[in-house]
C-alpha cells in the first residue's frame, strides 16, 4: 500500500537507512560525553526528523539541533505592526496562515477582530494576486519566508501585477544568520546541514566563502529520510576530520551555481538590507526588501502615509521565562523552557517558536514534546 | 509552507504545468525553473512554483553517492586519492544538463 | 452570576482533548459510569448501554454540521445515518432497531437538495437494514444557521448472549485492527475546500462513509468476547480514537507505519497539505482491540466482507508508556499526538 516507498523519487528505504545510521554511529563513537554538535537551519528538516522518528535512533554521540530556520518565528514585531496598521487603515491584507498569530508589539493580525479590513489567508502569493484582481480595493500581501519563498514573490511581481496590489516584504535570507549564530557566546556548532530547497535556488557555491571564513563544514541535504541521514553522515565525517568544505549531498536538485534564472528574478526585485531577526538581534544583510524600482508595488512606499509616524519599537522581551531567542539560536532546546507544553501551547502560544508550523517548539509539541521519546521503555 | 513531494508533469500550457503528485494534480508555474519542462519530466515544487527539473538518472546517482558515503564513513583512515576524486566529481557536476 | 469569561472555541468540537475536557467537566459532570452494570454517560463511550430483559440495548446520538453538505462519496444525509449506526455497531449493537431524525434547515435552502439528502438517508437505512422511526423539523431564518443541521439518535441491540463492547477494554499484548483504509473521508472533504483537482480511478479521493453494523457483526461472530474494545475513528482520526482507548484502558499502543492502510491519493493529499493521515476523520471504519489468539480469525472475517477488504493488523498494546500512542516509522519511533485544534473544521 505504501506507493511512496516504492517510488524511485522517494528516499525512504529502511534498509539503506539502517546502514546510514550504522555509519553515523561509527562516526560519533567516543563522543557520548561531549556530543558532536551539528546545526540545521530549516523547519522542514526538523519536521522530517521528527516525523520519521529519526531522533529516536540518532547516536548518543551526536547532538543535532535546529537554529534560526523558521522565517515566521524570526519576523520581528515592527514588521507585524506594519501589517496591523495597514489592516486597521482598511487595506486588505493577505498572508500565509502562520503569520496570523505572531504577536506584534500590540496585537497579532488574528486579534484584530472586527477592526479595519479583514485579513485573508492564502496558500500562495499567486492566490494573493488573484484576490487583488477581484476588487478595486487596495490589497497588500504580507510576504514572509526565506529566499526560496521570496523567489515566488519576485516571479509574481515580474509578471505584470495589478496596480492595486503591493507587497510588504518580511522575507529573510539565511546565510548571514548562520554567521551570526557562530558568533554568539555559547555557540558550539561544529558543522551545518544546509536546506536543500534554498540551495536549489542559490546553489551550494554561496557557502564557500562562509566555510573559508569560519572553518566549519556545510553539507547541503534534501528532506527525505535517506537524504537527511546521508547528509548527517557526510557532515559528521567532515566535522570529525576537521575538514572545512562544502559538500552537496542533494545532487539531484542542487548544483554549485543553482538556478540562475530564479536568482536573476530574485535580485532584480529584492535587495539585502540589515535588520532585526526576532530573538537573534541584528543580522546584517539578512532581510530582503524591494528595490526602489519597485516602489509602486512596495507597500512601505505605496502606503507610506499609513505607515509613517511613530516608529514601532522592537518587540518587548517576551515574558521572562520564554526562551525562544535562545532556542532559535540553537542555544537551548524546547524542553529547556519552563513554559513549553504548559503555559505555552499551540492554541495559546507565548513565543513565536510555538506559533509557526516551522518553529522548533511547535514541531516538538506536535510530536508529543519529546521527539526522541525521552526515557527508554 | 509545504515544500511538496516531487511531481510528474502531465501537461504544459504556456507557463503553467499540471503536475501529478501520486494521483493528486496541481497547477504549478514554470516561471522560475531554469530548464524547459515537458510532460513526463519530474519537478521539485515550492509554493506553487516549479524550482527545479529533476533528471531521472539523478536518482540512481544519488543512491550510489549514499553508498559511497557509507563506505567512507566506515573507513577509519584518510581516504585514498582516487576515491576522493570520484566523490568530488559526483558532487560538483551533479546536475546532468 | 458567573464571572467565568471563557468562550467556546472551535477546538472544543474537534474530537480531541479539549472536547473531552468540555464534555467531562460540563455535559457529563457527575454522570455515572454505568447503571446496573451497563455503560453510562460518565464513561463517555460511543453510546450508552442499558439492560433490557435478557438483552443489552444501546442508545446513541449524533449531530451533523458537515461543510460542504455534498462531498465526494456522500452527503450529510448518508453521514447522519452511518454516524449513528456506527456508534451503535462499535458498542456491539449491530441490530439497529431504528433512528430518530431531527432536521434544522435554513430559510431559503433548496428543496431539491433536501430531496437528495432524503434519498441518501433512505439508501443508507436500507444498507444498514434499519429505518427512521420518528423525527422533527425546524426552520431558522436566513443567516441564523448555515444550510442544514441533522441530529440522529439510534437504538440497537447487542446480539443474544453478548455484552456491550467498550472502548476501555484493552490489555497489554492485545492487537489493534483497523477495518480498512484511513483518512479517506477527511481528505475527500479537504480536496473540495482546497481546490485540489484529482485524477481518475485510484487517484480519486472519496469519503468512505458507510454503515458498519454488518461488518462488525461478522467480526463479533468470529471473535466473540475476544474482541475486547472497539471505536470508530471519526473526528481526530485514528490518533484521537486510540488515545482515548489507551487512556481509558491503561495501556500504551505501538503502531507500525508500514502496516497502516492508506490509499495513495490520500497519502499524496496529506503530504501536500502537511497533514498526518492518523489525524484525519474516517466515517466508514472501525478500530478493534482483539486478543492475540483470535486476531487471525477476526481478520479473516473482516476480509470476507465487502467493507473489510483492506482490514489490517496495525499495532499492539503495551504495558509501558500508558496512555501514549507510538508510531514505529520503520526508521525510528515517535509519539503520535492528537491534533490540537480544528485540523479540519466541520468535517462531520
Amino acid at each position: 500500500m505504501n506507493d511512496a516507498a516504492r517510488s524511485p523519487l522517494s528516499f525512504r528505504d529502511p534498509a539503506r537507512a539502517r546502514r546510514l545510521l550504522d555509519a553515523l554511529a561509527h562516526l560519533c563513537a567516543g563522543r557520548e560525553s561531549d556530543p558532536l554538535a551539528l546545526m540545521h537551519v530549516c523547519g522542514s528538516h526538523e519536521q522530517a526528523i521528527a516525523r520519521f522518528g529519526l531522533r529516536d535512533v540518532l547516536p548518543k554521540g551526536l547532538d543535532l539541533f535546529m537554529g534560526p530556520g523558521c522565517p515566521v518565528c524570526v519576523t520581528d514585531a515592527p514588521e507585524i505592526d506594519e501589517a496591523v496598521r495597514l489592516a486597521r487603515a482598511g487595506i486588505r491584507v493577505t498572508t500565509y496562515g502562520d503569520m496570523l498569530r505572531v504577536p506584534g508589539s500590540d496585537v497579532s493580525l488574528a486579534e484584530l477582530g472586527g477592526e479595519g479590513a479583514p485579513v485573508e489567508v492564502v496558500y500562495s502569493v499567486a492566490q494573493a494576486v488573484e484576490l487583488a484582481r477581484t476588487s478595486d480595493e487596495e490589497w497588500v500581501f504580507f510576504s514572509t519566508g526565506f529566499e526560496t519563498t521570496a523567489v515566488a514573490t519576485a516571479a509574481v511581481l515580474l509578471d505584470d501585477p495589478p496596480a492595486n496590489f503591493s507587497v510588504l516584504s518580511a522575507h529573510k535570507y539565511i546565510p548571514p544568520a548562520m554567521e551570526i549564530v557562530l558568533e554568539m557566546p555559547g555557540s558550539r556548532v561544529e558543522g551545518f546541514l544546509a536546506a536543500g530547497h534554498a540551495a536549489t535556488i542559490t546553489g551550494w557555491g554561496v557557502f564557500e566563502p562562509f566555510v573559508a571564513r569560519h572553518g566549519r563544514p556545510v553539507v547541503v541535504a534534501g528532506f527525505e529520510p535517506l537524504d537527511i541521514l546521508a547528509g548527517l553522515v557526510e557532515l559528521a565525517r567532515l566535522a570529525r576530520a576537521g575538514e572545512a568544505r562544502v559538500v552537496n549531498a542533494f545532487p539531484r536538485c542542487v548544483t554549485r551555481e543553482g538556478n540562475r534564472r530564479a536568482q536573476d528574478q530574485l535580485w532584480r526585485v529584492f535587495e539585502r538590507v540589515g535588520g532585526r531577526w526576532r530573538g537573534i538581534a541584528r543580522v546584517p544583510n539578512g532581510n530582503l526588501r524591494l528595490r526602489p524600482e519597485w516602489s509602486a508595488w512596495d507597500a512601505r512606499r505605496r502606503h507610506a502615509s499609513v505607515l509613517s509616524g511613530r516608529v514601532a519599537r522592537a518587540a518587548l522581551p517576551a515574558r521572562a521565562p520564554c526562551r525562544c531567542g535562545e532556542i532559535m539560536a540553537g542555544l537551548a532546546r524546547p524542553t529547556d523552557c519552563a513554559l513549553f507544553g504548559r503555559e505555552c501551547q499551540p492554541h495559546q502560544p507565548v513565543g513565536a517558536c510555538m506559533v509557526s508550523s516551522e518553529g522548533t517548539c511547535r514541531i516538538w509539541h506536535q510530536y508529543g514534546g519529546r521527539p526522541d521519546l525521552g526515557d527508554a521503555e | 509552507m509545504c515544500l511538496g513531494v516531487p511531481g510528474r508533469v502531465i501537461e504544459v500550457k504556456g507557463w503553467i504545468a499540471t503536475v501529478d503528485f501520486f494521483g493528486v494534480q496541481r497547477q504549478v508555474s514554470l516561471q522560475v525553473v531554469d530548464e524547459p519542462v515537458a510532460p513526463g519530466d519530474y519537478v521539485l515544487n515550492h509554493v506553487g512554483f516549479a524550482i527545479r527539473r529533476i533528471p531521472e538518472d539523478e536518482i540512481g546517482e544519488t543512491l550510489a553517492l549514499y553508498e559511497q558515503l557509507i563506505e567512507l564513513a566506515e573507513r577509519d583512515d584518510l581516504m585514498a586519492e582516487d576515491v576522493r576524486g570520484e566523490l568530488a566529481a559526483t558532487k560538483s557536476g551533479g546536475g546532468a544538463e | 452570576m458567573s464571572r467565568d469569561g471563557r468562550r467556546i472555541e472551535m477546538r472544543h468540537g474537534a474530537g480531541g482533548p479539549a472536547m473531552r475536557e468540555l464534555v467531562g467537566s460540563l455535559f457529563a459532570r457527575g454522570a455515572p459510569m454505568g447503571i446496573e452494570g451497563g455503560v453510562g454517560l460518565g464513561a463517555l463511550d460511543d453510546g450508552a448501554a442499558l439492560r433490557l430483559g435478557e438483552r443489552w440495548l444501546v442508545f446513541t446520538t449524533d449531530g451533523h454540521v458537515i461543510d460542504p453538505p455534498f462531498f465526494p462519496g456522500g452527503d450529510i444525509g448518508r453521514l447522519a445515518v452511518c454516524g449513528a449506526v456506527n456508534d451503535l455497531a462499535v458498542m456491539g449493537a449491530t441490530d439497529v432497531l431504528g433512528l430518530s431524525l431531527a432536521v434544522v434547515v435554513e430559510e431559503g435552502y433548496a428543496h431539491a437538495d433536501l430531496e437528495r439528502i432524503q434519498a441518501s438517508i433512505e439508501a443508507a437505512c436500507r444498507e444498514a437494514d434499519t429505518r427512521v422511526l420518528t423525527g422533527d423539523t425546524k426552520v431558522m431564518r436566513r443567516g441564523e444557521i448555515d444550510g442544514v443541521v441533522l441530529t440522529t439518535s439510534a437504538i440497537g441491540l447487542v446480539r443474544e448472549g453478548g455484552d456491550p463492547v467498550r472502548d476501555a477494554g484493552l490489555r497489554p499484548e492485545d492487537e489493534i485492527l483497523v477495518t480498512g483504509t484511513i483518512g479517506d473521508h477527511g481528505m475527500a472533504v479537504m480536496t473540495r475546500r482546497h481546490d485540489l483537482s484529482v485524477g481518475a480511478g485510484d487517484g480519486e479521493l472519496l469519503s468512505d462513509v458507510a454503515p458498519l453494523n454488518g461488518l462488525i457483526a461478522a467480526a463479533l461472530a468470529a471473535g466473540g468476547p475476544a474482541v475486547v474494545a472497539m471505536k470508530d475513528p471519526t473526528r481526530g482520526g485514528v490518533a484521537s480514537a486510540l488515545h482515548e482507548m489507551a487512556q481509558k484502558s491503561g495501556v500504551g499502543v505501538v503502531l507500525e507505519e508500514e502496516r497502516l492502510p492508506v490509499r495513495p491519493a490520500v497519502r499524496a493529499a496529506c503530504e501536500l497539505l502537511g497533514i498526518d493521515p492518523l489525524q484525519v476523520a474516517n466515517e466508514g471504519k472501525a478500530l478493534l482491540g482483539v486478543r492475540p489468539e483470535a486476531s487471525d480469525a477476526v481478520l479473516a472475517a473482516l476480509h470476507a466482507h465487502p467493507l473489510g477488504k483492506h482490514a489490517r493488523r496495525i499495532g499492539r498494546c503495551t504495558a509501558t508508556r500508558v496512555g501514549s500512542l507510538i508510531l514505529d516509522t520503520g526508521f525510528g519511533r515517535r509519539l503520535v499526538t492528537e491534533s490540537e485544534g480544528e485540523l479540519l473544521p466541520r468535517i462531520c
